[in-house]
């Protein structure tokens, strides 16, 4: 079953992509549909005093404004609001449900009017007093008042005693500026009004699932009563992960006024959601002479809001990744008023492991070592935290073909020594790791004796491929071409799946696949084996596979039953299958993907103008399914790497609490002009243990350790050290 | 605040040629092209990004020039062509540059890719990109957050006959 | 956007007359500014009177060498117009530093010199600004001012003049020629935009009812020895820290006519006809160079945040002025720094 499994499959979703003919959330028609429009708070903390909508509702084509006072009802309680991305600690945001102000932009009113621009023009309308409370959005200025987030892995040995006996040590902060994740598509729903209390929610999301218990809970619905869909979701990495609020208005909408409501946020307004939240990463490391690493600490201080504490694991790479005895690790939590961070690609590891690993080198430095020398010297075959073998760990090969393929060994260690003209050139590395997860997913299949599949399940592709994936290894499993698989995702009447995040979406929908696939074999082999004269008649389920149209000996193929055969015998049109499958919880091996990360950078010697000249990307992440679609993954998550490291950050006014940059010509992402030679190198990982097809997935791994690369790039070019990042090009300037 | 204020504008006659479509609309001045594509004629191959012309989202062709329909009042093009990723391709044959985005993986969501098109299909009709950087630089009014620019360019270049 | 009433102007006579009739109406080109300002609520024009088709788009050599733009072509057709590019090629790098491709296609040139500033305060409503609501305040001034200006400041505003195209035009010396109800005038560009002094509101000269017709460049365009130089935070599509655009004539090795203006750092295009004069007669090498520089940052001053701008002002204007006397403008589109 190897036809197309592990090639370089174009995307089978690509055609709809390139024509314009793949909807998204805020494009589905209905009939009667109607527009909302958001009106924000425009302070961070208080209540409000007086909400005057009157001027609004005037405007001829308003239908209504929703506020507090006036909304339907919404549950009230906090277990109805938590979905299941939801921080343990903490009461979700419920908009519209009061009068109090948590965050600026936080939606207040919400105006729904025949047309979009009715609406948006009078939500300029809606006069709005305020009584304003004190606030404090300032992580740096509240960084006193930071809190242990839950309780911290026990120590190893004593790192206070060995950091303070270490021949050489270095301790520096590390600071990483709020970002968001600013997916092209603004976030959208339109809900539509089926009658009777029924709705199709059209959402922009990562997990349908997730938003259909959700909003049932929210406004009180059987499941049957709202259907959440999702076919293409224009970018998420992480912001679409919890239900936002545009869903809950724009269903507050449907059900307040008994039609089909379309609700889009403006790309402003999308910085009232999550982010990636700010974070001071404190590390500090000690050595021996030789390298050997001997203390590691690590403290991470990050913002979240006042009403939810949200924390993912910044330092829980420095604890696992390199070998060393001693070691202690904390993650703080300053509440701010604001509101709460969320996931966005590679959570606690983008942050993390690039303070991590610019602390690495410039330990390396410190120890006139050689980086790679230097992470080869503290390399562990174990997970340092755990104790734990891996389930397969090709790191060392990472930085061998990476190193390779980049020319490292020409590398003169000494910053400033190489240049190019007016340029110096920079070359800098970072190892990048993340996790390799995979989750119970379920999926249907639908034979047809035409030697059709229908293939389908609840996940959703948010530009990661999986409606490729799942047709790949359909296609294999069932011996068809991949022209006759179609697959059906992200529609909350599919079977079970969780959120599509932190890369576990390829392994866990692939073996769902498999699981379904071998559900329909068994019935083909029980329709054809009782053929007359069968070539399986005393076949064995293990003993067969579908190849070529056919169920057949696996030893032999020629002793085969065509697909339509089988049917026709069994006098039946389809076969349809569906299968949960999980995975056997293996507590025996830890399980990561890894990645060795090089750069070059120039930088113009005079006006500190940063270009990054290119990138090696040598990534082991077990099996790659496609390897055109892997790559494209990759090279993306290495272009926001490019971002982290030089553009990105979400500037606030603290005397207002409020983003100064809430859009995208200020908030810098990277554009063409930005982004040169990527070279994505995957280095082969067998992995017999962590599952059948030996995945891991890849939807994090490109951006860790990226940024670390290029700021020690950017050291390695100028000799100065940047640990406050963007490494805008007044940093470089004095 | 005055009353007339909250009057809504007139609604004006707006032709336009869409895809070689005639088609007659009944437009608000502040109706933009972006809007009238997707909300009045239900094209929503056209991408709202940023609704300020900070993305290239919303790209079109506007008598074969690449524009920001977002920021393009449709009454102001009254009587224009407009090309929209919707007319690129020819029956059931895709524009070359549409294959070539399928062939070197150009997108992953997909939000972006049809201003990437129509702008790329802008790009060579100007004729003033001769090499990967200067596609690079002309294209940089297309942003892609999935960081598919690598791919966009080959896919233009492909386009091109370059290698 | 607010509710506003829609004309289309006949022709250039017809725009005078519905702008006096309604002076909160604003005329609209290319609307690349002007719309995005209307979607924030930043403006709120009363009615729009749409000129751009009015038969402002050619392209004239004048009798005496002269080369008049009309006002409304278009940003892009003006940059890769071969008069441009063999005559005035300082303008069209310069035009192609800014704003994008199709931004390019969209803008015409006289909408252009009426952009706005890109000041984050400016563009939220829900904060104080002098510019969009005169005597709220400098939100910028003890604020975020990374961006800000570091010349011609007042303490009522340090908002930049985000234009790429008018730091060129003002290095080439153009005029700008405006028609209004009293007829016809011409304004130097120098004198084009303002300085925000106590009315901020006010980001040029040009009166109450007045439309800009064409632009004019002199017969002089710098063509060998210029360059423009743009710095900003991303390597393309952003507004610029610091522009410079360096012009020189060259007898040997010896200036005999020097322009330079700059972007990014003040509420106009910034030349200083002191570092220019400096420059006559002086030998082209970077010691010359770095005097018209503190010439030109006479008095420059540093808020919070923006103090960097500074060095790299006088560093860029260094590195600028050298490109040019070496006849190795910078590219835009190659982005290793000449």
């Amino acid at each position: 079953m190897n036809a197309y499994v592990g090639t370089p499959t174009s995307r089978v979703d690509g055609r709809a992509k390139v024509t314009g003919a793949a909807k998204y959330a805020g494009e589905f028609p209905a009939d009667g549909l109607v527009h909302g429009f958001v009106v924000e708070a425009t302070i961070p903390r208080g209540r409000i005093a007086r909400l005057d909508t009157s001027a609004a509702l005037q405007v001829k084509g308003v239908l209504d404004v929703l506020t507090h006072a006036n909304r339907p009802p919404l549950a009230g309680n906090d277990e109805a609001w938590k979905d299941e991305v939801a921080p343990e600690k903490g009461s979700p945001f419920r908009p519209l449900y009061d009068d109090t102000i948590k965050f600026n932009g936080q939606p207040i009113a919400l105006v729904v009017a025949e047309e979009w621009e009715t609406a948006k023009f009078a939500a300029t309308l809606v006069r709005v007093e305020y009584e304003p409370h004190g606030f404090a959005t300032d992580l740096e200025g509240e960084r006193g008042s930071a809190v242990e987030f839950d309780k911290p892995h026990e120590p190893r040995g004593d790192a206070a005693g060995a950091l303070a006996r270490a021949a050489v040590r270095h301790e520096a902060d590390y600071v990483i500026p709020t970002e968001h994740h600013n997916p092209m598509e603004l976030f959208a729903t339109t809900a539509v009004w089926d009658g009777d209390g029924k709705l199709t929610v059209y959402d922009k999301t990562q997990g349908v699932q997730n938003v259909h218990k959700f909003l049932c809970g929210v406004f009180d619905k059987k499941p049957d009563d709202i259907r959440v869909v999702s076919p293409y979701v224009g970018g998420a990495f992480g912001s679409g992960l919890r239900p936002q609020y545009q869903v809950v208005l724009a269903t507050l909408g449907a059900l307040a006024l008994k039609r089909s409501v379309r609700l889009v946020l403006t790309r402003q307004q999308m910085y009232g959601l999550g982010y990636r939240p700010m974070t001071i990463e404190r590390v500090a490391l000690g050595a021996k002479t030789d390298g050997a690493l001997d203390a590691v600490t690590h403290e991470a201080i990050a913002v979240t809001s006042r009403y939810e504490d949200f924390a993912r694991n910044d330092t829980g790479w420095a604890e696992q990744l390199y070998s060393s005895p001693n070691s202690r690790f904390s993650h703080k939590l300053v509440q701010l008023d604001v509101s709460t961070p969320c996931d966005m690609r590679a959570p606690g590891a983008a942050s993390g492991v690039c303070a991590l690993e610019c602390a690495m080198d410039e330990l390396a430095v410190a120890l006139k070592l050689d980086p790679v020398e230097l992470r080869l010297k503290c390399y562990s075959d174990r997970d340092q935290s755990e104790n734990l073998p891996y389930t397969s760990k090709q790191l060392r090969e990472c930085y061998a073909r990476g190193a390779d393929a980049f020319g490292w060994s020409k590398r003169n260690p000494a910053p400033r020594s190489m240049r190019d003209g007016k340029e110096l050139v920079g070359w800098g590395m970072a190892t990048g790791v993340w996790e390799a997860l995979q989750m119970p997913v379920a999926v249907r299949i639908v034979l047809t004796s035409n030697g059709h599949a229908e293939v389908s399940c609840a996940a959703s592709d948010i530009g990661t491929g999986t409606y490729t994936i799942v047709a790949q290894v359909a296609a294999d499993a069932l011996g068809l071409p991949i022209e006759n698989i179609s697959v059906k995702l992200a529609d909350s009447s599919l079977p079970q799946a969780p959120v599509e995040g932190g890369s576990w979406m390829a392994a866990s929908s692939a073996h769902a696949v498999l699981a379904a696939a071998e559900e329909v074999r068994k019935e083909l082999l029980s329709l054809a084996s009782k053929m007359h004269r069968s070539p399986l008649a005393d076949a064995e389920l293990t003993d067969t596979v579908l190849v070529d149209g056919t169920i057949a000996r696996t030893n032999d193929n020629s002793r085969a039953v065509s697909i339509a055969d089988a049917m026709r015998h069994g006098n039946i049109e389809r076969i349809a299958k569906e299968k949960l499958n999980q995975f056997d919880e293996d507590k025996k091996h830890a399980r990561n993907t890894h990645s060795a990360v090089f750069a070059e950078v120039k930088v113009d010697e005079e006006l500190g103008v940063i270009r990054v000249s290119r990138i090696v990307s040598a990534v082991a992440a077990g099996r790659i399914l496609n390897t055109k679609t892997g790559r494209s993954q990759v090279m993306g998550g290495v272009v926001w790497g490019i971002g982290m490291a030089l553009h990105e950050g979400t500037v606030m006014d603290h005397r207002f609490g409020r983003i100064m940059n809430p859009n995208i010509a200020e908030y810098h992402i990277p554009v063409n002009a930005d982004v040169r030679d990527i070279d994505v190198i995957f280095v082969d990982e067998p992995d017999a243990h962590i599952n059948k097809l030996g995945i891991k997935g890849l939807g994090e791994i490109g951006v860790v350790g990226v940024p670390a690369a290029i700021a020690n790039a950017v050291y390695h070019a100028t000799g100065k050290r940047i640990r406050r990042f963007p490494i805008t090009l007044d940093k470089l300037l004095d | 605040m005055a009353q007339a204020s909250h009057q809504m504008p007139e609604r004006i006659p707006v032709n336009l040629v869409v895809n070689g479509t005639n088609r007659d609309l009944d437009l608000a001045p502040w109706t933009t092209l972006l809007d009238a594509l997707r909300d009045h004629l239900g094209m929503t191959g056209t991408k709202k990004g940023c609704d300020h012309g900070q993305c290239g989202a919303c790209t079109v062709l506007v008598d074969g020039r690449r524009v920001n329909s977002c920021l393009t009042l449709a009454v102001m093009k009254d009587g224009a062509e407009i090309t929209t990723i919707e007319g690129l391709a020819e029956d059931a044959t895709l524009h070359p540059l549409q294959q070539a985005f399928i062939d070197h993986d150009a997108f992953q969501c997909g939000y972006c890719t049809p201003g990437q098109i129509c702008s790329a299909a802008g790009l060579l009709a100007e004729g003033h990109a001769k090499d990967a950087d200067e596609i690079r630089e002309l294209m940089s009014g297309n942003l892609c957050r999935c960081g598919a620019y690598p791919n966009i360019v080959a896919a233009i270049q492909q386009a091109m006959g370059r290698p | 956007m607010n509710n506003f009433h829609y004309s289309r102007a006949a022709d250039v006579a017809d725009a005078i007359r519905l702008l006096a009739a309604d002076p909160d109406a604003k005329l609209i080109a290319g609307g690349t500014n002007l719309i995005d300002l209307m979607k924030e609520n930043v403006e709120r024009p009363s009615g729009l009177i749409d000129i751009s088709r009015l038969p402002l788009r050619k392209l004239e050599e004048t009798a005496d060498g002269s080369l008049r733009i009309g006002a409304l072509v278009p940003n892009s057709d003006l940059a890769y117009h071969p008069l441009i590019e063999q005559r005035y090629p300082l303008l069209a790098s310069a035009i192609l530093a800014g704003a994008s491709a199709q931004l390019r296609n969209m803008a015409s040139v006289g909408g252009n010199l009426m952009q706005r500033t890109r000041c984050a305060y400016f563009y939220d409503t829900a904060t104080p600004c002098n510019k969009r609501n005169p005597g709220s305040g400098c939100s910028a001034i003890d604020g975020l001012n990374r961006n800000h200006a570091i010349l011609g400041t007042s303490p009522s505003c340090i908002a930049t003049n985000p234009s790429d195209m008018s730091v060129a035009l003002a290095a080439l010396g153009a005029l700008v020629h405006v028609a209004g109800p009293s007829g016809e005038r011409t304004i130097a560009l120098a004198d084009f935009h303002r300085l925000p002094g106590d009315k901020p509101h006010l980001d040029t000269n040009l009166g109450t009812g007045e439309i800009i017709i064409a632009i004019e460049l002199p017969p002089l365009g710098f063509a060998q020895n210029y360059s423009y130089l743009k710095i900003r935070d991303r390597l393309s599509y952003a507004f610029a820290l610091v522009s410079v655009a360096a012009a020189l004539e060259l007898e040997g090795n010896a200036i005999s006519q020097a322009r330079i203006a700059l972007g990014g750092v003040a509420h106009k295009p910034w030349r200083s006809l002191e570092a220019e004069a400096a420059l006559r007669g002086q030998a082209a090498t970077a010691d010359h160079f770095s005097h018209a520089a503190d010439l030109l940052l006479a008095g420059a001053t540093a808020r919070a945040h923006n103090g960097f701008k500074i060095e790299l002002a006088r560093r860029a204007i260094v590195r600028t002025l050298t490109q040019a006397a070496n006849a190795t403008p910078q590219s835009q589109a190659h982005k290793k720094i000449a």
